[in-house]
């Protein structure tokens, strides 16, 4: 589904990403775990396209000139990013942020599936998006990409100040998003749940994947990385 | 590609409160050369559908064009040399105009969307110029310093020249631009734009190539701004180069930001202060008319930070939020809104049974 090869990015002088070299394959579901500035943002912003200073071969679905496409035509290749603000647009009603993005891929959910899967979108469908609180915002910023019909969604720290409750439901929505066929590179600090939903994680250290690790080695490890970590 | 989609999508809001200003507006519009002298109540016309063409830039796109005179004096000159020289009724005339606006705000945006605040603000400020100094040589066509005059109000053999009847034949053409820039900011377009408005890196990341939006807003704009101008032009029978000078792009930015950037409303409603307070102004033999507008609107800038149209709705929301608190005796918990985030949150999401 997405190869990153040899990607290297900056800001200004400082280099955040070094030879970081990433495959997701179809399906998946595929963590970025590091601390915070490793690197991990940088590395979905690349790949959508919002980082300009960045070298490196990205490909989507055997599509090798991917990485040099233009954001919007990334995204209209079906690709679907949650950035950490959740990206909801204040001005605009929970319903017309829903309806806002262009359709980009084969099977797009309708607007009724959507508040069917997500009831409390349907009651607060005339709220400014920003009336909705973290929990809700970040729904509305899942079913957002679910609309469009992207085939792969990079999300930025969906469970990020949710309360447990709050993060259980994410999880729920992940796995959902699974079974529909959509693929999923994730962004997460919480490490027991990230073995509820990925099928393998990353390790990011200074701008460099230094480990691949599946749920196993994961749980087993997990004091060592949470150590590690600084959580 | 774009594709401009107009299917209307419902403004959230009161909807009653809605069309009984809309009634009252349009009302209002119908009564206005009854209430005040005939030709500046054209000149309000006219300069509302300019100050909410240059809003659909400002208010919904986020960009500040400093010179919007451009396409409002291009089209006043082309409505104009229409008229005179093939004798078409003077909508002809004004739609030409306009058309002309449209083109040249094709390449001219196209070279300034890239650049946004001050840059795009000198920017078309820069192009401007070069239309007002086009004019000003080009004696031929448009008379250079003494105006393009004998312009002729007539449709289909009608003489309009009395201002009092042209209003009426011109109203149509506004209130049909006002239509227009209504349908656009409420279509999915309109929506589009706000989104590149708030936050252009996420409106390109959910799909939309921003340039070509903006670039697609600043002619829809132009032309707008170009049928209010053409409009104007035929309304007082000349043209000058006042049309294309600076001090008109300053005044539409004023009009709009002293009604309300971002409201249509609010910019017809900035469009008739202004108007209206020169107008009085100058009949009342004052000079300084500049020092008068100036202050206003440095005081309204500095008071309400939204416009008059936007301080106006403050008002009306608190009025209604103070007769919503006011005590209902027996029913009062009803009146909580939401109930606490945890329960909220907790009914936010069930599985659905697709899985």
């Amino acid at each position: 589904m997405l190869t990153v090869e040899g990607l290297n990015a900056w800001y200004g002088e400082a280099q955040v990403l070094r030879d970081v070299d990433l495959a997701v394959a179809e399906g998946e579901i595929v963590t970025l775990v590091g601390r915070n500035g490793a690197g991990k943002t940088t590395l979905l912003r690349c790949v959508m396209g919002l980082h300009e200073r960045c070298t490196g071969r990205i490909g989507l679905r055997g599509d090798t000139a991917f990485g040099t496409r233009p954001a919007h035509r990334r995204a209209r290749l079906g690709v679907g990013y949650v950035p950490d603000d959740r990206g909801i647009y204040a001005t605009l009603s929970v319903e017309e942020n829903l309806l806002l993005p262009p359709v980009v891929g084969p099977d797009p959910w309708s607007l009724p599936r959507v508040y069917e899967t997500f009831p409390v979108l349907r009651e607060r469908r005339r709220f400014a998006g920003t009336q909705l609180s973290g929990g809700e915002q970040q729904m509305l910023a899942l079913a957002r990409v679910l609309r469009s019909g992207a085939r792969l969604l990079l999300c930025d720290e969906p469970t990020e100040g949710l309360s447990p409750l709050l993060v259980e439901q994410i999880g729920e929505i992940l796995r959902e998003i699974k079974a529909a066929g959509v693929t999923v590179l994730l962004i997460e600090q919480n490490l027991h749940f990230a073995t509820t939903v990925a099928d393998r994680h990353h390790l990011l250290a200074e701008g460099r994947i230094v480990e691949s690790l599946d749920n196993g080695a994961v749980r087993a490890r997990e004091h060592e990385l949470l150590a590690y970590l600084g959580i | 590609m774009i594709r401009l989609f107009l299917r209307h999508t419902e403004p959230a809001g009161r909807r009653p409160l809605r069309y009984l200003l809309l009634a009252a507006g349009l009302l209002l519009a119908l009564a206005l050369p009854w209430l005040i002298y005939p030709p500046v109540a054209m000149d309000i016309a006219s300069w509302a559908l300019f100050a909410a063409a240059l809003d659909l830039l400002l208010g919904y796109t986020g960009l500040l064009s400093f010179g919007h005179a451009a396409f409002w004096g291009t089209s006043a000159y082309a409505a104009g040399l229409i008229a005179i020289h093939s004798g078409l009724p003077f909508p002809v005339a004004v739609l030409g105009g306009a058309l002309l606006a449209a083109a040249l705000a094709v390449p001219i945006g196209y070279l300034c969307v890239r650049n946004s605040g001050i840059y795009f603000a000198m920017v078309t400020l820069a192009f401007a110029q070069m239309i007002y100094f086009v004019a000003n040589q080009w004696r031929s066509l448009t008379g250079g310093e003494n105006g393009l005059q004998g312009i002729p109000r007539e449709l289909l053999g009608l003489d309009l020249s009395d201002p009092f009847v042209f209003y009426y034949a011109g109203l149509p053409i506004v209130l049909l631009g006002l239509w227009g820039l209504w349908r656009i900011v409420h279509s999915p377009f309109g929506h589009v734009l706000v989104a590149i408005r708030d936050n252009p890196a996420r409106a390109r990341a959910i799909g939309y190539p921003v340039e070509r939006y903006k670039l697609l807003a600043f002619v829809l704009s132009a032309a707008l701004s170009g049928l209010a101008g053409g409009l104007f032009a035929i309304s007082h029978g000349f043209a000058s180069l006042q049309e294309v000078n600076w001090t008109t792009s300053g005044k539409a930015v004023m009009m709009v930001v002293l009604g309300g950037i971002g409201s249509l409303w609010g910019s017809t409603l900035g469009a008739a202060l202004v108007v209206q307070l020169e107008d009085y102004l100058s009949t009342a033999g004052f000079d300084g008319i500049g020092i008068v507008t100036g202050t206003v609107f440095v005081l309204v800038v500095l008071l309400f930070r939204q416009g008059l149209w936007g301080a106006g709705r403050q008002l009306g929301a608190a009025a209604g939020r103070a007769r919503r608190r006011r005590p209902k005796p027996p029913a009062a918990t009803e009146a909580a809104p939401v109930p606490t985030p945890t329960t909220r949150e907790e009914a936010a999401w069930t599985p659905s049974p697709r899985g």
